[in-house]
């Protein structure tokens, strides 16, 4: 008798503490941003800084001014796209994200984000070939926190012993020519990121749109010109051969054992090369027959993503706003290095305080959007086939010629999907 | 770190299946009596919570998987949820798919050849750790390294070693006058490249668990041997081989699940590059899902189907050996 009495009491406890469990789980589920919360979400893709630094105080700062607490999470770049569309899906998104620049066309075309025209942001002031990447459809779905761009770093140490003039690299012939110098100087010539990810293709635009080739057709003659030349410089020893493997990061780390000639960088590492142990400089990247090749614009978008509670909106277009202002621009600009402002004001006001920014002002200038040529969502799936073709013509697993034939076939494939 | 739990969860499809076969005794027993009552919904009461965590953990994201792989999930379909049925036209592409062929024979070589490797190395030194010496426990202790790092830190460690001008492979392949080698970029290498790293990765499962085995062949049966006259080789081949078999199954069989959806090691050293060249299933899913900016997550489900079909396959060979092991 005490033992049924046991037993069903147990029993009963289990399904109840299932019922508890499953409670939890729904709750659990539930929307970060409950109504009438002052506590706002802001993702982005820099965990380099953490909770102490400048970056994050200042995003703490802007949720001051709009009078909310800011809770910040920082997530690796391809996550926080991943991310950002899984929480699409839950509806559980933040209230502002910082979006690399090629996924915001993606992300908005799942109707996951509200354009700026209805949240009333005026993006009239920011220079065209920096918003473009946000523009979907006649509708902005984002504004750049600032942008930035590549250039090519040169080791004037390394130059110098080789008696190469970084002056006289104007177009491919001279810059090939002077890594040869290099080479035969003992040294190693160029180094960059060919890895197998949106880093690749990045790296890799400046020589494919610098030989006149289009991301529409990937196995133009000047398409294959631009994969020649980077797979013969790895192939002739100018380039290391761990080019394959390097992302952004790790061909920074080799250019900084002070080893190398030139690498292709950006903005970002504008403090990390003033502070090398060697002496550096940059130059434009060169186009194929000469002139500044069109370097893509890389940096993040802030995006506002769609909320049950539309009464959230006001407060984040004042962050948004914190950010994007001519002043706000200025004030990531300084906190940041990352990035030159996005609208020509702010790129004044910055030459004004950092004259010696004005080659990577020119050169975003200059820049031309990833997603630009009516690319849109179909450009992730183009980059994804670019890098592959990378990948396969610089280890040798093909040559350039049929590596981009089959990246063209690969591409308009998934487009036709 | 990220070894251990993965093979606790390789073992349990197992264990639900045993629950699985058992479920329908119950309604016998039923028969059999007449009155049921309160017993019985107590009975039911205590199943519940592992019906419903099964339900929840097992049978859900099977189908979800499924349902993924029989609709076209673009992003915007997944975001809008109103992606269109296909039927099976996902798996026509996977199994049409160039990277196909190549997939299949790298996730061949990478189980059969880790597996081999692995299960070889461990159980010599499972034998080796068995004669009592000193420094026994540190140094068994030491093995068990590998399985202790977190893997993004042994993966890293191996892609940085395997670096092509400045690994300390290399380096040291230079002092003794050879050429440096190409490990994670050539793509005739790579593959070995990413075997050799799980292979190390894998030897402390199999020397824990055959070493655990070891123990339970009584000693007596040596003595036995050694008074025939029996000699080491004999005595390993007649007494350790055959009374290790039933372990020996069951760790072979964990490795082969365990390895045939090793993501993290591959994607982590190579993410598969370059090409497809060191791609295998796995790899191939997780690209498909998450490794480009563009998520295909249908596909990706399809690759993770063929997967678990395969995995339920050699599941099914083990469960059939077993048998007749037992009979």
């Amino acid at each position: 008798m005490t033992m049924k009495f046991v037993r069903s009491t147990m029993a009963v406890a289990g399904v109840a503490t299932l019922a508890l469990a499953m409670a939890g789980c729904s709750a659990a589920g539930g929307s970060s941003s409950s109504a009438g919360s002052t506590e706002y979400t802001v993702w982005d893709p820099y965990p380099q800084h953490d909770a102490s630094s400048d970056w994050a105080k200042r995003i703490d700062a802007c949720g001051v001014d709009a009078g909310v607490t800011i809770k910040r999470t920082a997530y690796d770049s391809q996550s926080l796209t991943n991310q950002s569309l899984l929480a699409a899906q839950e509806g559980t998104a933040a209230d502002v994200i910082l979006l690399d620049n090629p996924a915001v066309t993606t992300l908005a075309d799942t109707g996951a984000l509200n354009d700026m025209e209805s949240i009333g942001l005026d993006t009239s002031a920011i220079d065209p070939n920096l918003l473009g990447a946000g523009v979907l459809d006649g509708k902005t779905y984002g504004i750049p926190v600032g942008a930035n761009t590549l250039a090519l770093y040169y080791n004037k140490d390394v130059l110098d012993a080789a008696g190469v003039n970084p002056a006289t690299v104007t177009d491919w012939a001279s810059l090939t020519a002077a890594l040869q110098q290099v080479k035969t100087a003992g040294h190693k010539g160029i180094t960059f990121a060919g890895f197998a990810s949106e880093e690749g293709t990045f790296q890799f635009l400046p020589f494919f749109w610098g030989a006149g080739a289009n991301l529409n057709k990937l196995d133009s003659t000047q398409a294959i010109s631009a994969l020649t030349l980077w797979t013969d410089w790895v192939s002739q020893g100018l380039a290391p051969n761990s080019v394959i493997t390097n992302s952004q990061n790790t061909n920074w780390e080799e250019f900084l054992t002070g080893d190398f000639g030139f690498a292709v960088n950006g903005t970002w590492q504008v403090n990390s090369a003033a502070k090398a142990s060697f002496k550096t400089g940059y130059i434009t990247i060169p186009a194929e027959a000469g002139g500044a090749a069109p370097a893509p614009t890389g940096g993040e978008f802030m995006v506002i993503p769609t909320q049950k509670d539309t009464a959230r909106y006001d407060v984040s277009k004042k962050i948004v706003e914190c950010m994007s202002t001519t002043a706000g621009q200025v004030k990531t600009a300084d906190t940041f290095a990352y990035y030159i402002p996005a609208t020509t004001a702010g790129q004044a006001a910055l030459l004004v305080e950092h004259p010696e920014l004005s080659v990577w002002v020119d050169a975003v200038k200059a820049a031309k959007g990833r997603t630009s040529d009516n690319l849109g969502a179909n450009y992730p799936k183009i980059s994804e086939q670019v890098y592959t073709a990378i990948q396969n013509a610089l280890s040798g697993a093909m040559t350039p010629t049929e590596a981009l034939k089959e990246a063209q076939t690969a591409a308009a494939a998934a487009i036709a999907k | 770190m990220t070894t251990l739990p993965a093979r606790v969860g390789a073992a349990r499809p197992d264990a639900g299946g045993a629950v699985g076969t058992s479920a329908p005794l119950p309604p016998k027993k039923r028969s059999r009596r007449t009155s049921f009552g309160t017993s019985q919904w107590v009975a039911l009461a205590f199943v519940a919570p592992l019906i419903a965590y099964l339900i929840i953990f097992y049978a859900f994201p099977l189908y979800r998987n499924i349902e993924l792989s029989l609709h076209d999930y673009t992003p915007r379909a997944f975001v809008q949820g109103n992606a269109a049925f296909v039927g099976i036209e996902n798996y026509v592409a996977v199994f049409g798919s160039k990277t196909f062929a190549k997939a299949l024979t790298n996730t061949a070589l990478f189980t059969v050849v880790s597996i081999a490797f692995q299960f070889g190395i461990g159980l010599i030194l499972a034998v080796f750790f068995r004669n009592n010496f000193r420094l026994n426990g540190v140094l068994r202790g030491l093995f068990l390294v590998p399985w202790l790092l977190p893997l993004i830190v042994s993966a890293s460690t191996w892609s940085s070693m395997m670096n092509s001008d400045n690994g300390v492979i290399n380096s040291a392949l230079s002092v003794i006058g050879v050429a440096p080698v190409n490990w994670l970029t050539s793509p005739d290498l790579v593959l070995a490249s990413v075997i050799i790293a799980n292979i190390w990765l894998g030897i402390p499962f199999n020397l824990v668990v055959l070493y655990s085995g070891l123990q339970n062949i009584p000693e007596d049966l040596y003595e036995a041997a050694s008074l025939d006259g029996a000699n080491a080789w004999q005595k390993f081949w007649r007494i350790t081989f055959p009374l290790l078999r039933p372990v020996s199954l069951i760790t072979i069989l964990l490795g082969l699940i365990y390895t045939l959806k090793v993501v993290d090691i591959i994607w982590i050293m190579t993410a598969g590059g370059p090409g497809d060249s060191s791609t295998t299933f796995a790899t191939w899913s997780y690209r498909e899902a998450f490794g480009t900016g563009n998520p295909d997550f249908s596909p990706a489900a399809a690759v993770g189907n063929v997967l678990i079909l395969i995995a339920l396959i050699f599941g099914f060979i083990y469960l059939r050996i077993q048998n007749r092991t037992e009979k």
